[in-house]
């Protein structure tokens, strides 16, 4: 009510300019959004996999797949938090073995697999802590230095704990988790992996937290100027990516039943690839969940459909690097289309008639 | 067949179009062989895109670009390069780690014959070009260790080097000291009797009166007209580049002092400022002067909490505050307007509304959601209160002007519930009109009860604005102007305060 008093007093007081509130729909906005290119990507790779596999055109198949890849999905989320504050973490992979092994001793000491699972999310929370801690303490420090270091260190403490064994003999229920499905038809961890897309998609796009996170990937001085926790905020964040480490380490003990040490090696790689490809900047700022989701399930089925005609994994590799080359470039080529004369010679003409 | 033109330069009927606006309007400029021309007006008059377009960065949508009378196009800066002709900006385009010769060649580096980079001939040919401009600059320092003076003069040495005829030097004067202006207008004069012909922007009328033969006025993309310098007064030219007679420059209200509501005790900083003490009133408004380094910025940063103080107390109505971020201080009700505004005060890659509510989101949140209608309508009043030249709250801040930015950040600063707003200084490369309108907004605010304490080292606005004067030096508080003390100032005591003669 307040508001719209306001708005009418600017209006009738006399020499104001007045400043739209609104923008009209614009199709050249609505066309140049680079999701657009990801359902095209997603188009052209599940062609090639049907045209690989005539059984994969197969609802049942297709959703089955997903579990391929829903590890990694789950950390994209956060990592793309990570990333839109311009920040990185490449030490997720081995919080993900981390918390793995120390769920696997719990469980081994004769606590019941609650108590565990509950211990790796622990585990995972305070890893996480302690990279946004010691980012806010050692501002000079970049991220890259600082989570390559506890890289190593998270996987080493995981090395020594469990040496080269592997622990195994969970319960059935919790190898369930992995394997389970709605109706026969929709993995459980699938559905997980959905609610926690709208989950983080609302909280960048709807909450305060959201823009703030924005706003420090643009400018940290501005948002602290502009009276934002930036401290507090970084360590939120990072501690937000150590618990959904851990969570994707649940599932992937669950999918294995088993844990190693050596578990989810190189997964930051493709984790960051995936955030990359669906829009993140890397230099922060700028990234949708939206584009983050569908280029997990490129990366995901191109994966899988390389799999499928039997590709070695050195060449899924030089696959996804290729895209990835791709992703980054094209963007810039985009706003060069934007922007080319064509463009606005066809518009001016336009005005002419 | 050649054409004989009186001009080096001529630019005729140039219109440029940004997607929604014309930046540029059949505008008309002649540069003559020789000659210091002043090009003025106010910001988002047109000036920096008609820059562009004349070294090649733009390609106008209609006009025809002559020179010596032969007409030309340039698709690239290179061909504008190509024509002899150089443009020297305000922030530099310098590489800040690399070394003065290499700033200075970079693009037209000098070979030896095995095609390898002749360090030794490039850094005596830069020692050379420099002492030619009079300058002691060591061609091996790295460019970040100079002052933004020598680096301007570095840059005029790269331009030399490439024989530039026609040289374009954008606002150079408006970080530079009394001391360093001088230089540069010798440097400049020099240019001009070597047969150079230099453009000349700035808001600054001693540089016009001190340089420049001609000036053009431009005006909301317009050509307004071109001038003798000598035959032209300061109020005519106001008048030609605002569009409108300014008639009081610092439109200050007459308001009653109210009870004091901001107390400042013994704050200090080890290293930048000790014991500094001050109150504000309501309705007054405190201005904090002193030479640049006096420590002005650091008090108010302290009081802010963006860097703390290691002792003293902040009072704000009777009620000592606690202030570890700047959260805390804009919660209790203090503004802060800083002193840089693109890279402490605006997210430039934003839109205009977005900018304005970044510190006051929880006023457009329900649960935690963040109601982006009400956001949307809450900027554009605020925004139309500060009378911001834009289209639509969309508009991204880095499309703007400096003066329209600056008004960015006031309606931000005015989004929060403060009572006390401090202003580092708010009309720093402001232009006039854009000026007069800031002043306007903080004789508003004091006279609505507001404290305002603004910082500036411009002795005319703080002698045409302020009820109250503070001046620092050497991080403590100086000497204080009260009441009718301040009727009476004159530059001269505040700067024997400042200095301490």
């Amino acid at each position: 009510m307040a508001v719209k008093e306001i708005v009418r007093q600017a209006v009738s007081a006399d020499g104001t300019r007045t400043i739209a509130a609104q923008r009209d729909f614009s199709w050249k906005r609505f066309i140049l959004q680079w999701e657009w290119m990801l359902v095209l990507m997603l188009v052209i790779v599940n062609i090639f996999n049907i045209s690989a596999s005539p059984n994969y055109a197969n609802a049942k198949n297709i959703l089955n797949a997903s579990r391929d890849f829903l590890d990694k999905a789950i950390v994209v989320f956060p990592m793309a938090f990570v990333l839109m504050l311009g920040e990185i973490d490449i030490s997720v992979a081995s919080i993900m073995a981390l918390s793995a092994t120390v769920m696997g001793i719990v469980y081994q000491a004769g606590c019941s697999m609650a108590v565990a699972i509950a211990a790796a999310l622990l585990t995972g929370v305070i890893c996480g802590f302690i990279n946004g801690i010691l980012l806010v303490k050692f501002p000079e420090l970049s991220s890259m230095i600082v989570t390559l270091a506890t890289q190593i260190i998270f996987r080493g403490i995981a090395s020594i704990i469990l040496e080269t064994k592997s622990v195994g003999g969970f319960p059935a229920w919790f190898t369930q988790v992995a394997a389970g499905k709605f109706g026969g038809m929709i993995p459980y961890v699938l559905v997980f992996a959905v609610l926690e897309a709208l989950f983080f998609a609302y909280l960048l796009h709807c909450t305060k937290f959201g823009r703030r996170c924005y706003a420090m990937g643009n400018s940290v001085t501005v948002a602290k100027y502009s009276g934002v926790k930036t401290d507090r905020i970084k360590v939120i964040v990072y501690t937000m990516t150590g618990l959904f480490s851990a969570l994707a380490a649940v599932y992937l003990a669950s999918k294995m039943s088993s844990v190693r040490p050596d578990v989810a090696k190189g997964y930051e790689l493709d984790i960051i690839a995936m955030a990359v490809l669906g829009g993140v900047s890397t230099s922060g700022g700028k990234g949708r969940i939206l584009g983050a989701s569908l280029a997990i399930l490129v990366i995901g089925y191109l994966r899988y459909g390389l799999g499928l005609i039997n590709a070695s994994s050195q060449i899924i590799m030089i696959v996804v690097g290729a895209l990835l080359i791709i992703a980054v470039a094209i963007p810039s080529f985009r706003t060069s289309i934007g922007n080319a004369n064509w463009f606005k010679k066809l518009k001016a003409m336009g005005q002419k008639k | 067949m050649r054409n004989v033109s009186d001009y080096i330069l001529e630019l005729k009927g140039i219109t440029k179009i940004f997607p929604g606006v014309k930046a540029l309007d059949n505008v008309h400029f002649q540069l003559k062989q020789g000659e210091i021309h002043a090009l003025m007006g106010e910001n988002g008059a047109g000036k920096s895109t008609f820059i562009k377009v004349i070294t090649g960065v733009h390609r106008p949508e209609a006009g025809e670009i002559f020179l010596n009378g032969e007409k030309v196009e340039f698709k690239t800066p290179k061909d504008a390069q190509n024509h002899s002709i150089a443009a020297i900006y305000q922030h530099g385009t310098t590489y800040q780690f690399l070394s003065v010769t290499e700033n200075i060649f970079i693009g037209h580096e000098k070979m030896t014959k095995f095609n390898t980079i002749d360090w030794k001939q490039m850094h005596k040919d830069a020692a050379e070009l420099l002492k030619r401009l009079g300058s002691d600059i060591d061609p091996h320092t790295n460019m970040g260790n100079l002052t933004v003076a020598e680096q301007q003069i570095v840059e005029i040495a790269k331009a030399i080097s490439t024989n530039a005829k026609i040289i374009i030097m954008d606002e150079p004067t408006a970080a530079l000291s009394k001391r360093e202006c001088e230089e540069l207008y010798r440097i400049t004069e020099q240019l001009r009797d070597e047969g150079c012909s230099i453009i000349f922007i700035s808001h600054r009328f001693e540089d016009m009166y001190r340089l420049a033969s001609r000036v053009t006025v431009f005006r909301d993309s317009q050509y307004i007209g071109t001038w003798d310098v000598d035959g032209i007064s300061n109020d005519v030219l106001i008048s030609k580049m605002v569009g409108r007679e300014i008639s009081q420059i610092y439109p200050k209200q007459q308001v009653k002092r109210g009870k004091e509501i901001f107390k400042v005790e013994g704050l200090s900083k080890t290293g930048y400022y000790k014991d500094v003490s001050f109150s504000v009133h309501e309705g007054e408004i405190l201005a904090m002067t002193g030479l640049v380094g006096a420590g002005r910025t650091e008090v108010c940063q302290g009081i802010m909490g963006i860097e703390r103080p290691d002792s003293g107390k902040v009072i704000l109505n009777g009620a000592a505050l606690q202030i570890h971020h700047p959260s805390d201080a804009m919660k209790a009700g203090i503004g802060y307007l800083p002193e840089d505004r693109q890279k402490q005060g605006l997210i430039l890659d934003w839109g205009l509304g977005q900018n304005v509510t970044l510190s006051t989101l929880e006023k457009f949140t329900h649960g935690s959601i963040i109601n982006r209608r009400e956001e949307r309508q809450r900027s554009k009043v605020l925004l139309e209160k500060v009378k911001t030249k834009a289209l639509s709250v969309y508009d991204k801040a880095s499309s703007l002007s400096g003066g329209n930015q600056q008004k960015v950040i006031v309606a931000k600063v005015l989004s929060s519930d403060i009572k006390v707003v401090i202003l580092d200084e708010p009309t720093k490369g402001v232009d006039v009109g854009a000026k007069a309108q800031i002043y306007e907004i903080m004789s508003e605010l004091a006279a609505q009860g507001y404290g305002v304490i603004m910082i500036s080292s411009e002795m005319p606005e703080v002698i045409g604005m302020a009820d109250t004067i503070l001046v620092m030096k050497e991080g403590r508080v100086s000497r204080i102007f009260e009441g009718d003390e301040v009727k009476g100032i004159t530059q001269e005591k505040i700067l024997e305060a400042a200095m301490d003669m």
